[in-house]
Formats: C-alpha cells, sequence, structure tokens
C-alpha cells in the first residue's frame, strides 16, 4: 500500500477526456516521477491530489484518508505540498516573508489571529526560515520584492516554501523549467540530500530527462490520459512504447 | 519602545507630537487677519480630522492589506453612533459606555456584513457592501423609526432615563462629559493676536486616535498583518500553504468595523446627534477617497488623507466671492472680476470640484497618494544632501 494511492479517477473538460481511468500508487519515501508529452494531462492530475480539481470519478487517498471532499487548504496540512507549473509566490512580498509564511501555516494551522505580536518576533520561525533560505542559495535576497526575481530564482523560492513545511508528500510540476544549468543541477541535488535525510515522499513532473533519471525510483508515463507504462528508470528508456508516445507528439 | 522597532517609534511620536500641539500648529494666522480663515484650529474641525483619521486608518486594515474595498463602511460608523446615542439615552451621559458600545456594535454588525460578503471577491464584494450599507441606510431611514428616529434622527433629551446619571437640575440640558468633564469646555489662550483653544473632546478623541494608530501599527507588524498581505498578494498560494483566507478576512473586516464604530461613537461624543445621512453611500465613498488620497497600504497615510479632506471640506467650503474680492482687490477691476470668476467655481459648494481635480492628480501622478508625494520630497533632500557633502550619507530607500 503506497502512501498516495489513485484508483480509476477520471476527470472531463467539456468534450475533452483529460484523464481516464488513472491508478497510480506512488510509495512512502521514494520519488515517482510523472512524464508524458504536453497535454497529457500531469498538472490535471496533480490539481486532482490537491484539491484544486475534483475528479469526476475514482478515488484519492493518501497515508489512508480519502482527500476528496477536503479544502485545499486542510489537504495541505496533511501534508501535501505542491510546487506549480508557473510559480505561485506572494510576489507583493519580501522573499523572507515568502519563506516565513509556510512555516507560520505549518506551526499554527490554518489561521490563527496572532495580531499583536512582531512577525520577528517569532525567533523560531525566523530562524527555520533563514536557515531554508541558506539552504536555496538565497540568503542575500532575504529583503528582495519576491515578483522582483527571475523566474529560476521564483521556482527556487517556491521549492524552498514547500520545503520548509516538511512535507509528507512533495508534489512538483516542472520545478527546473525557467531553471539555468547549475540551478537545475543544485536543484537536483538538493532534492536528493532532502530524500535521502528525511521521511519525504516525492512525486515530480519532469520533462528534462536528466533530471527525471537523477531523482526518480519509478516513472509512470502518462499519454492522453492514461498511464501508458509504470517501470523503473531503466526499463522506461528502453520501452518502445514510450518512444512511441514521445516521438508522436514532438518529432 | 512599546514593542514598536525604531522607525515605527519615531513614526508613533511624531504622530503623538502633531496631535497634541495641532491647536497651534493648525493655527498658524494671527486672528483678525485675511489668512485667519484657513486656520482649522478650531475644536469641531479638529475632532473632525481624527475622527475621520481613525475611521480611515481602520478601513485601510480592511483595504490596504488584504485589497478588499468596502464600499459601505458608513454603516458601522453609522450602528456604532446609534448605539453610543442610546447609551446616553439610557445609562449615563459619559461618554465612556457610549464610545465602547459603539466599537462592539461596529463589531457586531461587521461580523453579519462580512460572513455574507466575504463570499465573493473584487467588484461583487464591493457591491454587496453597498448594498448592506444602503439597506441600512433605508432601515436607519425609515422602518427602524422608533430605534433610530428616523430622518430626525436622535439626540439625548431631558426626559431619557439615564440610569446612572442623577436627575438634571431643572432647566439644565443633557451634556456629553467623561466623569464630568464637559466634551465641549475648552481653555482659552490668547497669545499676542493669535488665540489658541485647547478642547477636552478633541483632546479625548486625538488619545483615542493615537492609541488606535498604535494598535494598527501593531497588527501591520504582526504575523496577521503578513497574512493579510499574503491575502491580497496570492489568496491561490495562500490555501495550497494550507491557509484558510476566509476567516483571514472576515477578522480584518471585523476589526475595520470595530474601527469605524469606535469612529462613530466618538462622533456623537462629541456632537450629541445621530442622523441617518451618516450611513449614506457617499459617507462610505469619502473613506475610500481618504485612504486613496493619503495612500493605501500605508500606516500614515488614511490619517493625512483624512485631514487633507476634511480640511477642504470645511475651508474652502467657506471661501466665497466677497472673500475672493478682497483678496484680488489689488488687480484692476476688470482683471479682478475675472481671476474671481475663474476661481469662484471651485469654492464655496464647489470645493468637491477642488477635491476631485485633485484626487485626479494624486491618482494619476502619484499612485501612493500623499504618502509618496512626502517621500518623494524627502528623497529629493537626502539627494541634494548627499551631493553637497560627499560623504556616505545613507540614501535609505523610502519604504
Ligand atoms: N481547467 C481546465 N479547463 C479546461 N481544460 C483544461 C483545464 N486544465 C487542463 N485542461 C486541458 O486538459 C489537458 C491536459 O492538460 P494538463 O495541463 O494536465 O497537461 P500537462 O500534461 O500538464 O501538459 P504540459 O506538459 O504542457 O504541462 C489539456 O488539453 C488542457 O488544455
Ligand atoms: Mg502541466
Amino acid at each position: 500500500m503506497g502512501i498516495l494511492e489513485v484508483k480509476d479517477v477520471g476527470k472531463r473538460f467539456g468534450g475533452l477526456q483529460a484523464l481516464s481511468d488513472v491508478n497510480l500508487s506512488v510509495k512512502e519515501n521514494t520519488c515517482h516521477a510523472i512524464i508524458g508529452p504536453n497535454g497529457a494531462g500531469k498538472s490535471t492530475l496533480l490539481n486532482c491530489l490537491i484539491g484544486k480539481l475534483i475528479p469526476d470519478s475514482g478515488s484519492v487517498m493518501f497515508d489512508g484518508q480519502s482527500v476528496l471532499g477536503r479544502a485545499p487548504h486542510e489537504i495541505n496540512q496533511m501534508g501535501i505540498s505542491r510546487v506549480f507549473q508557473t510559480p505561485e509566490i506572494f510576489g507583493d512580498l519580501s522573499v523572507m516573508e515568502n519563506m516565513m509564511i509556510p512555516i507560520f501555516a505549518k506551526r499554527d494551522g490554518n489561521f490563527e489571529l496572532n495580531a499583536i505580536g512582531s512577525v520577528f518576533g517569532n525567533k523560531d520561525v525566523v530562524e527555520a526560515a533563514e536557515a531554508m533560505l541558506e539552504e536555496m542559495n538565497m540568503a542575500d535576497k532575504r529583503h528582495m520584492h519576491a515578483a522582483a526575481m527571475s523566474r529560476g530564482d521564483k521556482r527556487r523560492l517556491e521549492i524552498g516554501m514547500c520545503l520548509s513545511q516538511q512535507p509528507r508528500l512533495l508534489l512538483l510540476d516542472e520545478p527546473t523549467a525557467g531553471m539555468a544549468r547549475a540551478d537545475t543541477n543544485n536543484t537536483i541535488d538538493l532534492l536528493r540530500e532532502i530524500k535521502e535525510e528525511r521521511d519525504i515522499t516525492i512525486a515530480i513532473i519532469e520533462h528534462d530527462m536528466h533530471v527525471v533519471f537523477s531523482l526518480a525510483d519509478r516513472i509512470t508515463v502518462l499519454a492522453q490520459g492514461t498511464p501508458l507504462v509504470e517501470d523503473e528508470p531503466e526499463k522506461i528508456k528502453g520501452n518502445p512504447k514510450v518512444r512511441e508516445a514521445y516521438l508522436g507528439e514532438s518529432a | 519602545m512599546f514593542g514598536l522597532d525604531r522607525k515605527d517609534t519615531r513614526l508613533l511620536i511624531l504622530v503623538a507630537i502633531l496631535t497634541m500641539a495641532a491647536p497651534f500648529l493648525l493655527n498658524p494666522f494671527p486672528e483678525g487677519s485675511a489668512m485667519a480663515q484657513f486656520n482649522a484650529g478650531y475644536p469641531d474641525l479638529m475632532q473632525r480630522f481624527v475622527i475621520f483619521g481613525i475611521f480611515a486608518i481602520g478601513f485601510n486594515i480592511l483595504f490596504g492589506l488584504t485589497g478588499y474595498l468596502s464600499f459601505g463602511h458608513a454603516a458601522f460608523l453609522g450602528v456604532g453612533s446609534y448605539a453610543a446615542i442610546w447609551m446616553m439615552k439610557l445609562l449615563t451621559m459619559n461618554v465612556i459606555p457610549a464610545i465602547f458600545m459603539g466599537v462592539i456594535f461596529g463589531g457586531l454588525f461587521a461580523v453579519i456584513v462580512g460572513y455574507i460578503s466575504l463570499r465573493r471577491s473584487g467588484i461583487y464584494f464591493s457591491i454587496l457592501t453597498l448594498a448592506f450599507a444602503q439597506m441600512s441606510f433605508a432601515l436607519a431611514y425609515s422602518v427602524l423609526t422608533p430605534i433610530t428616529g428616523g430622518e430626525t434622527g436622535l439626540q439625548p433629551k431631558t426626559n431619557d432615563p439615564r440610569i446612572l446619571d442623577g436627575t438634571l437640575a431643572d432647566g439644565a440640558t443633557p451634556k456629553a462629559n467623561i466623569f464630568g468633564l464637559e466634551m465641549s469646555s475648552s481653555f482659552e489662550l490668547p497669545l499676542g493676536s493669535w488665540l489658541f483653544t485647547f478642547n477636552t473632546g478633541y483632546y479625548l478623541a486625538a488619545f483615542v486616535m493615537l492609541a488606535s494608530f498604535y494598535v494598527a501599527i501593531r497588527i501591520f507588524r504582526s504575523p496577521f498583518g503578513m497574512m493579510l498581505r499574503a491575502v491580497k498578494s496570492n489568496q491561490q498560494r495562500m490555501t495550497y500553504t494550507g491557509l484558510n483566507p476566509r476567516p483571514y478576512t472576515l477578522a480584518a473586516f471585523v476589526i475595520s468595523g470595530m474601527y469605524a464604530g469606535l469612529a462613530g461613537g466618538l462622533m456623537v461624543a462629541m456632537d450629541t446627534q445621530v442622523g441617518p445621512e451618516r450611513m449614506f453611500w457617499t459617507a462610505s465613498g469619502e473613506v475610500v477617497l481618504m485612504t486613496i488620497l493619503g495612500g493605501v497600504g500605508t500606516l500614515i497615510g488614511p490619517v493625512l488623507g483624512a485631514g487633507a479632506i476634511k480640511y477642504m471640506e470645511n475651508i474652502i467650503s467657506k471661501i466665497n466671492s466677497d472673500i475672493l474680492h478682497t483678496w484680488f482687490a489689488f488687480l484692476p477691476d476688470g482683471l479682478e472680476d475675472l481671476v474671481v470668476t475663474l476661481i469662484y467655481p471651485f469654492i464655496g459648494k464647489g470645493w468637491h470640484l477642488t477635491l476631485g481635480i485633485i484626487f485626479m492628480l494624486v491618482v494619476i501622478f502619484l499612485p501612493g497618494g500623499l504618502v509618496e508625494g512626502g517621500q518623494r520630497i524627502a528623497k529629493l533632500f537626502s539627494r541634494k544632501k548627499a551631493d553637497d557633502n560627499t560623504s556616505d550619507v545613507a540614501k535609505a530607500p523610502a519604504e
């Protein structure tokens, strides 16, 4: 039994069957990659896991509990954090504040009327945020407006924000898109380190095969809304069906 | 100091000095001089400055931090006023219970309105709040006449129960007071040809304003305040970070409703009467203008905006054509008439025109409001200084 169990999930947008009969089981403390051509339904699948979309059919279980019918903030509080395909950060706030908000959310829950103490009086939160910024190599940018950063930096910030919550399941939607090669490698190293040091399960969508093969323990190939194959990385590489799905898309 | 960092402490002290010295600062022109009509240091107007300052500070906690634009905040001010006047009719002419109940009722009403309106955001939220405020106005104006006094409103009467006060002496009228000290009592200080008035009501309102300002600073700097800014910045990220934006926005809404109720209670303490027009939609619009004019989301902006608008409303509206003629009497007759004719639409009842033009200029050229204007001027000076002496004067970016 995996920590994440997706059973027979289907999702339709008007005339488009974006997902059909999706079954996916992610084992605890592994890294599971989901790959597939553009429009395969990868992001849609993640949306169904975090409460952004409600599937038309099927079930989604996290750690033995259903996530369907729960509000997004409740699902996060269960231990699922997500990095989006286009960075979702608090653009009007400073980098440091961006990093502190998820830590407050983890510490205080989904609502806390803490209106009199100063933000920076919460030493535990400040320290945790500073440590995470250090880990993401962003300590020098802490006073910057988050919106003013490069796309790659925004993405790293978002990854850091998710990691700072110490989620049990981390969902990454193309985390290295828009990053320079060096940053991509840093991110791979960081995720590897985290995977080894912490009890964390990672589900990652990625087009960059270098990233996929560096991190993944298992790979699911999604095409036209259905899983095509699921296997170990080595076996996926030589699978003719996979080549076809990709070559059919981008020649 | 007071749990604030140095910059905020300085700002608080500055505001404290300005409000305490207002009777001097706002009366720079000698009595009877041609410029005396620009003096704003009389109790009635000074009270309005600080009371509308409180109203705008509270409004800014909602609008400035969360970005939710309420077009119905005058309703909370009105409810606070009615609660206050009923305290004066039933309990005592001491203003403390009146002000306290103003806050409570403003907050309670905000819980209801906020709970419903916050189901929508953007323009729909604004329209819902506006609808609530107009319904409140209509209720106060006619339906609830037994409670609100309808069109004529309410004021304390000699035969009200007032269970905590002793019976009034024959012929005496009920006067708002704080433990016996009447709100309307003043100490007048003539200095040369100047006359300075220190009014009890003003100082009470000013102290309350300072306290409100202090609380607002604490809220701005707190984790709660940061979450409110997160609501404005990216609600999507917020929910997927495990935070529920709804109670945050509702709390901000209720806090700002309490500020409005406080302002309403103070208004009654200063001038013991209420009418439904206090809840009219123009009153709700005014606090929006104040906040934007001063600087949305800044600490001091709403206070400046409230001051600027109340100053124009009371001073520019008093200028009439006779006054203009005396000012421009030095010009040749024909030219004098021309100048007066040109200026005339902008004064007296035309003060709204002046306000509109100033508002447009500020929004277009200073989107950050008067605060941004101040920062630009300060920057200009600090740059000059830095140029004068090439020492390492910190060109601190204005925040
Ligand atoms: N909210 C939506 N409403 C309608 N159609 C949608 C919606 N979200 C996704 N789709 C459609 O569903 C299909 C799958 O989209 P999805 O974003 O999941 O693909 P993806 O595998 O993530 O692709 P990419 O690699 O380009 O990110 C696409 O055809 C997309 O246009
Ligand atoms: Mg996608």
